[in-house]
């Protein structure tokens, strides 16, 4: 089960980010969650939303690079060695993280890691095997929205 | 229905029967205009007449084709400090038409056509489009702006003169432009290879397939362009891309042309005679090796110029080509003299940069070399816009587009400049001569 990350390319000068996220306000695009990988030179932005492919449509008619990539997100509850469990799991099926954020969900108890693994498919597979609560769109959309 | 003269390779387009002249007979052509017209600049153009004069040469010491390096050159700057008229040969009345330059750089020049120039121009435009394949029944699409500049009207008048159907969309709004090619059935387009890059990125968006559009020919001239761009053309559209020269101080396009062979460009030396030179000694250059090309036009009466300062760096091809044409070519000029710049003592060209980003897989050539001074040392910026494509949603994945890119430009220039990746649609498109680089220095 995986979700729509939209990736976002962002040149390192002032003002871009907000520029998008305007873009995004405007067209009553809300933001789940999201992770800025920034170099000296530009950053990454990585978002999710509900209606991704309006998201991308909109971005791209604004200029900017958008892709859509696939994540897995993960339930896991809010207390220590929540992330540290899933990752002894990957390691042991021999699969790297390539990158991954996480925020808590509105109840409190929990939280969802997003992940971008190099193998998504073995990931997705080992994560269920665990017994791991791996969580589809509709899911995570439920859960943001409290 | 009667054979048309292109449904064979052996029937040539009767227009274009200079280009199979005899060599002998061609040289001794040459010859005969070059001194009527050395003659006929002499008396009528005063700049000409008082260089000939300081050097103490007559028309008449005109004997052979080798005597034209008595001659004195005609620069740019002779053109715009006699603007507007000042080199005009023949009175105002017999003036048919005149064309002037953009003047993007100082003030503009002013060039001039009597009704036989403008014959002289179509006939070379008709021998233009014959090379590319095109006759009557094709339906050309004239993105070359129309006006002041050369290109748009110099192609209108040849492609009627061929006999072909003249669609004159002159160039922007690419959206139409599309349509336009798509629901009239435009079998060959005219514009800058940058504009039709552009057409092409276009194209993509609008979700048009270039399955759907009948077009086979683009004849791409007015900037110079790499054969990467072309082999990067002809791939994503299917048609063939054709280069043509020309300059407005010389006619406007049509001075020369590839043929199917594609293997440099035809010069169409009934009308301009052609000479390379060392761009600094002045020295000729033995065929083969790169110099500035120099152009005296043989024919034209309102406005001759006698070896024209072209700053395109090039070289003759002595040998025949396979397409039976005896007239000489020149190969592909990709670069010019003034657009060089030298970055730690090395000479750049801006065609090596768009070289090396074609040679890089995925890469849309947008791009732009951004020169600023710091401390008194030139500085030099590459800037490439990402894409679709080249985007990848990983720090190391852009990194290693970047590493790439440098990697090639690099290699070719041989010293490592900075490369940065802009966002799409941040350098400014162009409708007609595409601006490469942005001179920050001053």
């Amino acid at each position: 089960m995986k979700l729509k990350q939209l990736s976002v390319f962002l040149e390192n000068k002032p003002g871009r980010l907000r520029e998008l996220c305007a873009v995004l306000a405007e067209n009553g695009i809300n933001i789940i969650t999201l992770s800025l990988a920034d170099t000296e030179q530009f950053g990454i932005l990585r978002l999710i939303v509900k209606k991704h492919d309006q998201a991308k449509e909109l971005l791209e008619k604004n200029g900017f690079v958008a892709k859509l990539t696939d994540v897995v997100a993960v339930e896991v509850m809010d207390e220590p060695g929540g992330l540290s469990s899933i990752l002894k799991i990957e390691e042991e099926s021999g699969i790297s993280v390539e990158y991954m954020y996480a925020f808590t969900i509105k109840s409190g108890e929990k939280a969802v890691l997003l992940f971008r693994f190099d193998d998504m498919d073995k990931a997705v597979d080992a994560l269920q095997k665990a017994g791991l609560n791996i969580l589809g769109s509709v899911e995570l959309y439920q859960r943001a929205e409290g | 229905m009667h054979a048309q003269w292109n449904d064979r390779e052996s029937l040539v387009h009767p227009t274009s029967a200079p280009d199979y002249m005899r060599e002998e007979q061609l040289r001794t052509l040459q010859l005969q205009r070059l001194r009527a017209i050395t003659k006929h600049t002499y008396d009528n153009q005063q700049l000409f007449r008082e260089r000939m004069d300081e050097r103490g040469v007559k028309p008449e010491d005109i004997q052979s084709l080798e005597d034209i390096r008595k001659l004195p050159f005609t620069r740019k700057t002779d053109l715009r400090d006699t603007y507007p008229y000042g080199l005009f040969a023949v009175p105002m009345n017999e003036v048919v038409r005149l064309h002037a330059s953009s003047g993007t750089t100082g003030k503009p020049i002013v060039v001039a056509y009597t009704k036989e120039d403008i014959e002289v121009w179509n006939e070379v435009m008709v021998r233009t489009f014959a090379c590319a394949g095109l006759h009557s029944g094709d339906i050309i699409q004239n993105a070359y702006g129309y006006g002041l500049f050369t290109g748009g009207l110099g192609a209108h008048y040849g492609a009627e003169a061929l006999g072909a159907t003249v669609i004159p969309i002159s160039g922007g709004n690419s959206e139409r432009q599309i349509m336009v090619m798509r629901d009239f059935g435009t079998t060959a387009i005219c514009a800058t290879p940058s504009y039709f890059l552009h057409l092409i990125e276009y194209a993509e968006k609008m979700g048009i397939d270039w399955d759907e559009i009948p077009l086979r020919v683009g004849v791409f001239g007015a900037e110079p362009w790499s054969d990467e761009m072309r082999e990067y053309i002809e791939g994503k559209t299917g048609i063939k891309a054709y280069d043509i020269y020309g300059l407005s101080e010389i006619i406007g396009p049509g001075v020369g042309m590839a043929c199917e062979k594609q293997q440099g460009l035809h010069i169409f030396e009934d009308h301009f005679m052609i000479e390379i030179v060392h761009p600094v000694t002045d020295q000729p250059m033995p065929d083969g090796e790169e110099g500035e090309l120099i152009i005296t036009t043989l024919s034209k009466k309102a406005m001759p110029v006698m070896r024209y300062r072209t700053h395109d760096i090039t070289s003759i091809i002595a040998e025949p080509c396979e397409c039976g044409r005896t007239i000489r070519r020149i190969n592909r000029i990709a670069r010019r003299s003034d657009d060089m710049f030298i970055i730690r003592g090395v000479n750049i060209f801006p065609s090596q940069i768009e070289a090396a980003l074609l040679r890089i897989e995925q890469t849309l050539p947008h791009y732009q070399i951004v020169l600023t001074r710091d401390g008194g040392m030139d500085q030099m910026e590459v800037q490439v816009e990402v894409t679709a494509k080249t985007f990848s949603d990983t720090v190391r994945g852009v990194e290693a587009v970047h590493r790439q890119l440098s990697d090639a430009i690099a290699h070719i220039l041989g010293i490592r400049v900075k490369l940065t990746l802009v966002e799409p649609n941040t350098i400014e498109r162009s409708m007609g001569k595409a601006k490469r680089v942005l001179d920050q220095r001053s």
